[in-house]
């Protein structure tokens, strides 16, 4: 027999069963279809949170004090004592060639106090260049201007809600403010900001980073924020800035630096498994139609005893048999797969027109495992209908009306 | 060509053994024309499959064209039967979705018989049988009558040595029956030998040969002329 004559009977067969066609391929498609949706979604989540960061900077490096052996952990709280990270050796930093922008930060609480209303804040050393870093928008009047970072001008720029609160309706700019023992001025407003690294933006008081030294007494930043030119120059940045530092403490590169990346890549490998788990919930209902497979060519296989004699009267070997009812459920399981899939497509340029915003869209490698299940299941649960048939004795098949 | 020695045959019901045919020897020569009959439950049945491999015996031997058939495997018995047995059954057993001209083809399409071949050869039977303008016809748009010729025409379109009819006209009224039993009689005017199981003494009649099977044993064996 040949393949299209094999093909031939078994659409003749699929035609002629028309609502157990329409239903398999139903159960086969919403199988596929949810994989090709929720892995989208999942992938869309993953590629959305991948673009924010790189919204926030992937050329980041951030250096705090103290070695730790694994990246991204905090330092160690025991042995020995780091040395000062210093200013100095934040401004040592501009001098890398790969090196786009320094802002050393250091950072602490204080109380701010304006007359008899006073709260406290979280007050944030810095430079002009963490404007830049951070990708902070002005509401008002203008960010710290630091030339020479080394000098504490009394300057200060306020978050939006520590605005409102100290200063209701009154005029902000130009007003004096108290900040612990010291005082300064406002010079600007930060515009209405997302929260950036987990820093509420709204309730921040930023000072110029000399300032905030003295004001909490202290040698060493907090941390030292580093931008690459580019995404290619992170990792020479890195080994350059630990040469600097090494170089200035004495041989010694105790600090530790975070690359953004892998705080990116964190995020990642949790949206990817993720990713993985809906994947593979909605797997089951792969699995789920390769079982009706199995059931309603069993069914199928009942149904048609009487064929099944004849086939074998006139001389199809049990070989024969076992092909032609396992090209049925491979057609079913194809044809599903195939419909499945394009209701997903469908159903993700429906979602990425309801979100633009999130780059919805699913991953190849789901697709592919979405079409190779189908198919493997569908076979697979029609290996033992079609045995069964093959194995069916002629003379009792052909005996039943 | 066909020849049974000691062939029995026995069922297993629960605890109960029930013998349906009992070392019966008998054979047949190429063109012959034999009716088997007997009373309801006498085993003809049982014999006729036997002979068309579509069971085996619990004993004996059956050899076919002198080759012993008898311990072939089921790949083999389906091309033995594919090559040499063409089968007509009381209830046409036609695959329903089938069109006329598809059901005729259809061993040659399990036997892997080119396209082109198919057509002609098929066009050739049903015309032969008078049912060229039928063959785009589904079974369940055909009468009784025509649909046992359809079937015939599936039980000659790959050319069998022998022809195989259980209870052929068991489902037909009495013209349509005799018709069919006239082109039956008229492949085995053509040199195919011909065995008919049926219950009908009128039938029986008109063979060469009369075999009458009683607790699945031979009683009768005659030959006319
Ligand atoms: N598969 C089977 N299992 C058990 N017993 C069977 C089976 N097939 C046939 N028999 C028994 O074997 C005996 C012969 O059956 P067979 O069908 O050959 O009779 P028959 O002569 O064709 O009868 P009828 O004229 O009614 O068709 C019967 O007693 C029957 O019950
Ligand atoms: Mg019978």
């Amino acid at each position: 027999m040949t393949v299209t004559d094999v093909l031939g009977f078994t659409v003749v067969a699929l035609r002629g069963f028309r609502v157990r066609t329409v239903l398999m391929l139903l159960a086969m498609s919403i199988g596929v279809a949810s994989v090709v949706v929720l892995t989208a979604l999942g992938d869309g989540a993953r590629r959305f949170v991948a673009e924010q960061f790189s919204a926030l900077g992937t050329n980041l490096l951030i250096m705090l004090p103290g070695r730790s052996e694994t990246t991204g952990g905090p330092p160690p709280l025991m042995g020995e004592t780091p040395r000062n990270l210093t200013l100095n050796d934040a401004l040592a930093l501009r001098r890398i060639p790969g090196v786009r922008w320094v802002a050393p930060i250091s950072l602490g609480n204080a109380e701010v106090s304006l007359g008899a209303r006073n709260r406290e804040v979280l007050i944030l050393g810095t430079t002009e260049e963490y404007l830049h870093v951070r990708g902070l928008t002005m509401g008002q009047g203008r960010f710290l201007v630091t030339p020479d970072p080394t000098r504490a001008s009394p300057e200060c720029v306020i978050g939006a809600r520590i605005r409102e609160e100290l200063f209701a309706a009154q005029v902000a700019l130009g007003q004096w403010l108290r900040l612990g023992d010291r005082r300064c001025r406002v010079v600007g407003i930060l515009g209405t900001q997302e929260h950036s690294l987990g820093v509420a933006m709204d309730e921040i008081v930023l000072v110029p980073v000399v300032f905030a030294l003295a004001l909490f007494d202290k040698e060493s930043l907090f941390r030292v924020l580093v931008e690459a030119r580019t995404r290619d120059h992170v990792e020479r940045t890195r080994q350059s800035v630990l040469e600097v530092i090494k170089a200035r403490h004495e041989g010694e590169d105790d600090v530790t630096i975070i690359a953004q990346d892998a705080v990116l890549a964190t995020f990642d490998n949790i949206l990817y498994a993720l990713t993985l788990a809906v994947a593979g919930i909605a797997a089951i209902a792969l699995a789920v139609a390769g079982v009706l497979i199995m059931n309603v060519m069993l069914i199928a296989v009942s149904q048609r005893t009487p064929e099944i004699g004849l086939l074998k009267a006139i001389g199809a070997p049990p070989g024969q048999i076992t092909t032609l009812f396992l090209s049925e459920a491979a057609m079913l399981s194809t044809c599903g797969a195939l419909l499945g899939w394009l209701a997903g497509q469908l159903g993700v340029w429906a979602l990425a027109r309801a979100y633009p915003q999130v780059p919805i869209g699913a991953p190849l490698w789901a697709i592919a495992a979405a079409l190779g299940i189908a198919l493997v299941t569908g076979v697979a649960f029609g290996i033992l209908p079609a045995r069964r048939a093959a194995r069916l004795d002629p003379v009792i098949a052909l005996s039943r009306r | 060509m066909i020849r049974l020695e000691g062939i029995g045959r026995e069922f297993r019901v629960g605890d109960q053994l029930v013998r349906a045919l009992r070392n019966i020897d008998l054979s047949f020569e190429a063109g012959d024309y034999a009716a088997i009959m007997g009373p309801s439950g006498s085993g003809k049945s049982t014999l006729l499959n036997i002979v068309g491999l579509l069971d085996r015996p619990t004993t004996g031997d059956y050899y076919l064209e002198g080759q012993n058939v008898t311990d072939l495997s089921d790949g083999e018995t389906a091309s033995v039967r594919r090559e040499k047995i063409g089968f007509v059954f009381q209830f046409f057993h036609l695959v329903p979705r089938l069109s006329a001209e598809d059901n005729v083809a259809l061993p040659m399409t399990l036997a892997g018989v080119a396209p082109q071949e198919r057509r002609s050869r098929v066009s050739e039977v049903l015309r032969s049988l008078g049912l060229a303008d039928r063959s785009r016809h589904r079974p369940d748009q055909l009468s009784g009558g025509q649909r046992q010729r359809v079937a015939i025409a599936r039980a000659t379109v790959m050319q069998p040595a022998v022809i195989l009819a259980d209870e052929p006209t068991g489902n037909l009224d009495t013209k349509s029956g005799k018709e069919v039993l006239h082109i039956l009689e008229g492949l085995n005017d053509r040199g195919m030998t011909l065995i008919v199981v049926t219950h009908d003494s009128e039938i029986g009649d008109r063979a060469r040969r009369r075999i009458g099977l009683v607790d699945g044993s031979i009683e009768t064996d005659l030959r006319q002329r």
